[in-house]
């Protein structure tokens, strides 16, 4: 198992890494609490990418400073560039709502907003204006997120009434319907079953080739499985968190060069 | 799909193109009207309590708070009325805070155990809050006014005691549950049973949140006017008996409101001070109880 | 061995016998379980003795009293529907105002405009706007808002407008039951997970695109809720109203015109009525405002019991 997945991982960085985002030098305040610190990393697209680390480590907020979501809740400021496709985010001129249609996200727990399931694919793409043809997008869409078949006959029906599991691939499918580059997930199956949690990776997989995949985990095992590349997070004793090594999830978890993250990885701490 | 590569220069346009004019109008319009909507009801708040504020303390004396009603012309003052409504509002607080407390207790501590009444009760209660006090004063009318034959304290405090029955149910209620459930469970391990548990641990430990909940059933009580019109009545003289017509602030206000005399009229803002004051005390006390207790 | 055996027996005794512990508590039980239930049936007494002693009205004048709109004690002439029309065209008012305001505001409260040092203080002066008594309302009714008013009605009206009428009795009390919009439905926004705000925004959505398209139809049934609790006290709101309404049994052709409400007529009436047909048809007149303002409380029970299930 572990083989076969190491292969696959080889194959992609094989061809060539384009990037996704580059990050250069970067640090995250909360208020005036710094939560990050010197991150620079560049995340490949058409790839997934896993964030792993003890929690508290900033792994989440990296992941909400990606999409400029954090700044939603409270005061945030960042030093340093994340820039995506070249361009950097944090550009004053940079208008959210386009940034955040081309950067879709997940979240821990399943959040479908209360309507329909038929609207909430929609939702999205009518913010945008679009209103023509949405009968074709919201199938397309679900049948990207492997859903069609279970929800055909419901579209109609509160999105609420699905199993946990189902919302969260509603949840994935929501943000597939305005056509993102990346998708961002922060441990969208903390809250699943594992088969459920199962089904989630196999969409993760089947989506890899379209758009460039972000999650967040604190499962090792689902990052071993999924992902292409990997980000290991720690945090000091100030609580301040940093990246301490990332790469090819192969090489990371066969071959790791840091001892923190070896010991992360082999369940000495965390 | 197009490569990374290939939509980098497109991408690059698109994030920093700004919203569409009409998007753009209406999130700033929206802004600006809800900041809007909350000054217009900030408005109102600070003109009353300017005017009565104003008004109040410009008319406001010893002769006023300690003398009768006079003759229009000679100095009067609403001392009485003062009386009065203690008076009303101790016999209304008499009544209302033994059921009152009770039943938040028993809201509070037995909705684990007891639970279908529990609902039905806190459904009741509810309702009960949402009667129009007019309502109670008219019931208060049917079952005392009328069997006494006259308005009296007693009808008067009768009617004030329902409408501060909410409120003392429900604040005592929260107050009880402020308190940690580890804490029952620690006094019902020593073998304490649910009586002592509940008397000796958590109402003492919720005794400031249930003052804070009759303060303010005193609060509201003090205030209410339409209840009192035809239970308690007016009167020119000190209180002599319960079972007399009673003066109170707030009907005072309400009679003083349309006189033709000024002095009457300012003799109602001062009254209305009184009352305000009472009631802006009281309220900021249980915010300020509630926030540092709990 | 013995010794266990000794041991076992009495903690078997003890634990069988100490039944004063239960007792005590079974009477305490009950003493509050009476408290309670003597709480609630104040609301049933109250229907038994209002529906009771307004009945020598409904047997004379029966449903026919919701649609006469003559008011002569002097010839025993009893008919309703000035109030109850005075009392609805009020209510819808100050309905009309206190909603897209109070939501305003509850929408202002809860979304990040100003750090939340400055959104308490706020929130607590507009939850004070409700402690403020009725009657201090209807003073400074008459003597500050009236003034202001009068030139507009006027103007609105050709000139014939006092000040006195059903639209300023509106407007006053849309003031008195904005508290009530307002600070339930923040709590009912409070309420909504903020991811769902957060998924909204994820997607490209500005805040305001979220708050009518997410947060609002999240949450409907409270707010619903809301308004509805905000409608009962203002059909049953009296001081205030009485002031500045103008106490005139009529039904008006204008909202500048005065008019009168079932609750403006109970207080001003109660007092003088003597005459068994005139306090009979008070109480018929009470029990009618007592039975909308109780559906209308039990719906918006109903409405917020709904939110919070949903949240459980």
């Amino acid at each position: 198992m572990q083989n076969r997945e190491n292969t696959r991982v080889e194959q992609s960085s094989a061809g060539g890494v384009v990037k996704a985002y580059q990050v250069q030098d970067m640090a995250f305040y909360y208020g005036t609490r710094k939560a990050l610190d010197g991150i620079s990393v560049d995340i490949p697209t058409k790839a997934i990418t896993s964030i792993i680390g003890p929690s508290g480590c900033g792994k989440s907020t990296f992941l909400k400073s990606l999409n400029r979501i954090a700044e939603a809740e409270t005061k945030v400021r960042i030093d340093g560039k994340i820039s995506l496709f070249g361009q950097d985010i944090y550009d004053p001129r940079v208008n959210l709502t386009r940034l955040r249609k081309r950067v879709g996200m997940v979240f821990q727990r399943p959040n479908p907003f209360p309507m329909t399931i038929y609207d909430n694919i929609a939702y999205g793409p009518r913010l945008f204006g679009l209103k023509d043809n949405l009968d074709n997008l919201v199938e397309s869409t679900l049948k990207k997120a492997a859903l069609w078949e279970e929800v055909k006959d419901k579209l109609k029906t509160s999105a609420l009434g699905l199993s946990g599991g189902q919302q969260q691939r509603l949840c994935i499918a929501r943000s597939l319907a305005v056509d993102p580059d990346v998708l961002l997930m922060d441990e969208p199956c903390s809250a699943l079953d594992p088969i459920a949690t199962l089904r989630i990776e196999e969409l993760m997989l089947n989506l890899r080739n379209q758009l460039t995949i972000i999650i967040v985990t604190h499962n090792m095992q689902q990052a071993a499985r999924v992902s292409d590349h990997t980000m290991f997070f720690t945090t000091d004793e100030s609580r301040i968190g940093n990246l301490v090594e990332s790469g090819l999830t192969a090489d990371i978890f066969s071959s790791p060069v840091e001892k923190r993250t070896e010991d992360y990885i082999t369940g000495r701490f965390g | 799909m197009t490569t990374g590569t290939a939509n980098q220069p497109k991408l690059v346009e698109e994030l920093t193109e700004p919203l569409s004019p009409g998007r753009a109008f209406f999130n700033t319009g929206m802004t600006i009207l809800s900041v809007i909507f909350t000054l217009i009801a900030l408005v109102p708040l600070f003109s009353v309590l300017l005017y009565v504020l104003i008004n109040g303390f410009s008319s406001l004396n010893t002769t006023v708070l300690t003398s009768l009603p006079a003759p229009t012309g000679s100095i009067g003052g609403f001392g009485n009325a003062i009386q009065g409504t203690l008076i009303i509002v101790a016999l209304a607080t008499a009544i209302s805070v033994p059921f009152g407390v009770l039943c938040g207790i028993f809201l509070s501590e037995y909705s684990r155990d007891d639970n279908r009444l529990v609902e039905i009760i806190r459904f009741g209660v509810n309702v009960l809050s949402g009667v129009p006090s007019i309502i109670v004063g008219v019931f208060a009318y049917g079952v005392l006014v009328i069997p006494l034959k006259g308005p009296s304290a007693y009808a008067g405090g009768f009617a004030l005691a329902i409408l501060m029955l909410p409120i003392i149910v429900r604040t005592t209620e929260e107050a009880l549950k402020l308190i940690p459930w580890e804490l029952r469970l620690a006094s019902l391990g020593l073998g304490a049973n649910r009586f002592q548990t509940i008397a000796r641990v958590i109402v003492p430990a919720a005794f400031p949140g249930i003052i804070t909940g009759v303060m303010l059933g005193v609060a509201r009580a003090a205030g209410e006017t339409a209840p009192l019109i035809f239970t308690a009545a007016t009167s020119k003289y000190w209180f002599s008996s319960p079972n007399q017509p009673t003066a109170s602030l707030a009907t005072l206000i309400f009679s003083y409101a349309t006189s033709a005399y000024s002095d009457l009229k300012s003799q109602a803002w001062a009254a209305s001070l009184l009352l305000v004051l009472l009631v802006l005390t009281v309220n900021i006390l249980a915010r300020v109880i509630f926030r540092r207790r709990f | 061995m013995t010794q266990l055996t000794d041991q076992q027996e009495r903690t078997s005794k003890e634990l069988v016998a100490n039944t004063g512990n239960f007792q005590a508590d079974a009477v305490f039980r009950l003493i509050l379980r009476i408290a309670a239930v003597a709480v609630v049936s104040m609301l049933i007494w109250m229907a038994l003795v209002v529906a009771g002693e307004s009945l020598p009205s409904i047997t004379k004048f029966g449903l026919g009293f919701l649609f006469d709109t003559n008011w002569d004690p002097n010839s025993d002439a009893f008919g309703g529907l000035s109030f109850v029309f005075g009392t609805l065209a009020t209510a819808f008012i100050a309905m009309a105002f206190a909603v897209p305001v109070g939501l305003g505001i509850a929408i202002f409260l809860t979304e990040d405009f100003l750090p939340e040092q400055v959104l308490t203080p706020i929130s607590f002066m507009v939850e004070l706007l409700a402690a403020i008594p009725s009657v201090v309302y209807g003073l400074w009714g008459i003597f500050v808002m009236i003034p202001v008013l009068r030139p507009l009605e006027q103007g609105l009206s050709g000139g014939s407008s006092s000040g006195y009428s059903l639209f300023t009795a509106g407007v006053l009390l849309s003031i008195m039951v904005l508290p009530t919009v307002a600070s339930i439905s923040r709590d009912v926004l409070k309420s909504i997970p903020r991811s769902l705000r957060n998924a909204s925004l994820a997607l490209g959505a500005t805040r305001w695109e979220t708050i009518f398209r997410v947060m609002l139809p999240a949450g409907t049934s409270g707010i619903v809720g809301a308004c509805v609790l905000a409608l009962g006290r203002a059909l049953g709101e009296t001081m205030a109203v009485t002031m500045v309404i103008g106490n005139t049994a009529q039904i008006p052709n204008s909202p500048f015109a005065p008019g009168y409400t079932i609750a403006a007529l109970l207080a001003n009436e109660f007092g003088e009525a003597s005459g068994g047909l005139h306090v009979s048809s008070l109480f018929f007149a009470g029990l009618l405002l007592f039975a909308v303002t109780l559906l209308i409380n039990v719906l918006a029970e109903i409405f917020v019991r709904r939110v919070s299930l949903e949240r459980q």
